[in-house]
């Protein structure tokens, strides 16, 4: 019997041990993870950063025949979509959280703020295809002629509205990020604004504040860095993101001042070019984009985890 | 005084009507997708969707064998991603929770869940199809993988994280080690929660397109193997939405429209299965 015993406490025993260490191996393989597709990234990419050094940075030539690369165009045209998507998505993103959270009828909450989030989930390959078959004729045949015509011949901005109106470009591409990642910021927002204390609220309209005026002077102020924090979560899914942008970007290696000139970013070139590259300094130029892009999101969506760390982990869940 | 409160009551209107417009924007914006999703896709829905492969420029035929690699994919993706995910979050909830490497860990799979995917497939490109030589369903499944770890640890941590101590503590008073506690008392109680993590990561994974471009790539004809490339819904909507064929681009939208349904049918259950939670966020 004491024999029997003494031999499932043992089992149970190493058990425990084999148990505990799995969960630990498979923490630290997440850890590994991130480490790993850096190292593995540098890697693939190290023939083409030793070849080009940091003119691969700052060259605008594309050129697969002569072998020469340089990542300029890709980095503009990431860039400046993400900085239009953020333009147009980020008022409209908080303005949809700031109706969910303070004037939305209690009864209209729950459905449109579930519908958000579920948008949130639908991929982005729809997206881009919508943007391609309706948003780029769309915007080729009403929006981008009057653009041309009333906004070109303005001295200053009028260079961002020059050349003929193609429909895919670098304004429809920065368009469809916009719309891509619009749940996506509200959604964040929205939860953002729902950790105010109720009764901070409270003490602004117990002074007699407007709605407004109880937003603007007690909510965005006690949930600044949240807001940032969101805002710069849906600029890392900007920069990052491939289907949206492939669709509709034109894939043209060049650094124009029109928004209506096609362009490229970082994810649609690697996107649309890798399986066809040939040669070993093609591929690892693609892959040194790779790492570009792995640094930029990386920096951006680290900043923007730690000033979501105050935020309640679980109110941002599968986000 | 009474001019003072006009304006303030005329800027919090044009400030409210604002963002209410923003809200019609954002609403009608996403409307107009999933309409013309629904309208463009809905007609070129038929049993030969099901039932034949990708056709060639021209010819008539379906998605079969991209809705069979789609689910070959990402059932193998789940086998490899979700056992590794839900014993990371185990060692976060259980072993190490206080652990400052859980913080670290913590912090590293936040990133990682919105890390660009087109870097994990990059990734895998550079450790698995560079080594084997060529682009194959593996490939493709373990890029999936490695995007559904970080959804499921944290599904995971956070569902185990709702048992309740006293139970645990139960368990533990009966002299069961660790170990017994969580396979025979937390896992149990927290089934509901995992389950629902692993239908939001499968939900995540099925309509990633830009980590298959170079591991599974694609293929116009029925391939049951594994050690090949194989089609699947993603890629194909995108090479027959760029195509100049009429033909290709209706599968195209056929395709993503049976995409979106897919998705938005497993983020509904998992929603569901969530509200129905004892501890869970009700909203």
């Amino acid at each position: 019997m004491a024999v029997v015993t003494a031999k499932r406490a043992a089992r149970q025993r190493s058990g425990e041990r084999y148990f505990r260490a799995a969960t630990l191996v498979a923490a630290l393989l997440v850890l590994g993870l991130l480490g790993g597709v850096a190292l593995s990234l540098l890697h693939g990419a190290w023939p083409a950063l030793a070849h080009f050094k940091f003119a691969f940075l700052t060259r605008e030539i594309w050129n697969p025949v002569t072998a020469q690369f340089g990542a300029l165009a890709p980095i503009y045209g990431t860039l400046m979509t993400s900085l239009i998507a953020m333009l147009v998505a980020v008022p409209i993103g908080c303005g949809v959280a700031i109706f969910l959270t303070e004037l939305c009828p209690r009864g209209l909450r729950r459905p449109v703020g579930v519908a958000i989030e579920l948008l949130a989930a639908v991929p982005s390959i729809i997206f881009g295809i919508w943007g391609l078959f309706v948003l780029a004729p769309l915007l080729q045949r009403h929006v981008q002629p009057w653009l041309i015509a009333h906004l070109g011949p303005v001295p200053g901005i009028g260079r961002l509205f020059q050349g003929p109106p193609f429909g895919i470009g670098v304004l429809s591409a920065g368009l469809v990020l916009a719309i891509m990642v619009l749940p996506f910021i509200a959604a964040v927002m929205r939860d953002v604004f729902d950790t105010v204390p109720d009764v901070l609220k409270e003490s602004g309209y117990a002074l007699g504040a407007t709605t407004w005026e109880v937003i603007w002077n007690v909510v965005v102020p006690y949930s600044r860095i949240g807001i940032v924090g969101g805002i710069m979560l849906g600029l890392g899914r900007a920069l990052g993101e491939t289907m949206a942008v492939t669709f509709v970007i034109g894939n043209a290696h060049r650094v124009s001042a029109s928004l209506l000139a096609p362009g490229t970013t970082i994810s649609a070139s690697i996107a649309n070019e890798f399986t066809e590259a040939v040669g070993d300094l093609y591929t690892s130029s693609l892959v040194a984009l790779g790492v570009l892009l792995f640094v930029i999101t990386f920096a951006v969506i680290a900043a923007a985890r730690f000033m979501l760390l105050r935020l309640d982990r679980r109110a941002l869940s599968g986000v | 005084m009474t001019r003072r409160r006009q304006v303030r009551k005329l800027g919090n209107a044009v400030a409210l009507g604002l963002s209410l417009l923003a809200t019609l924007i954002g609403l009608a914006c996403l409307g107009a997708i999933l309409w013309t999703l629904v309208a463009r896709g809905i007609s070129g829905l038929s049993v030969q969707l099901f039932t034949q492969m990708t056709p060639p420029p021209g010819g008539t035929g379906g998605l079969l064998n991209a809705i069979y690699g789609s689910l070959v994919m990402s059932v193998l993706g789940m086998f490899i991603g979700a056992p590794i995910g839900i014993l990371a979050g185990t060692y976060l909830a259980e072993y190490g929770r206080d652990a400052r490497l859980s913080s670290v860990i913590r912090f590293v799979n936040d990133v990682l869940l919105s890390a660009p995917s087109i870097i994990v497939g990059l990734f895998v490109y550079e450790v698995l199809v560079v080594r084997m030589g060529h682009f194959s369903a593996i490939a493709g499944a373990v890029a999936l993988a490695i995007i559904a770890i970080p959804v499921m640890v944290r599904t995971t941590e956070d569902m185990l994280r709702l048992v309740p101590q006293g139970m645990k503590d139960a368990s533990t008073a009966l002299g069961a080690y660790p170990w017994r506690t969580i396979t025979s008392i937390v896992y149990p109680a927290a089934r509901s929660g995992i389950v629902t993590g692993l239908l939001l990561a499968v939900a995540r994974v099925s309509g990633e397109t830009a980590p298959l471009l170079f591991t599974a790539l694609n293929n116009q004809f029925w391939s049951k193997d594994l050690n090949a490339p194989m089609a699947n819904l993603p890629v194909v909507i995108f090479q027959f939405a760029l195509s100049p064929y009429k033909d290709w681009q209706q599968l195209a939208w056929s395709g993503a429209l049976l995409i979106t349904l897919a998705i938005l049918l497993l983020s509904v259950i998992a929603r569901l299965i969530i509200s129905a939670l004892p501890g869970g966020r009700s909203q």
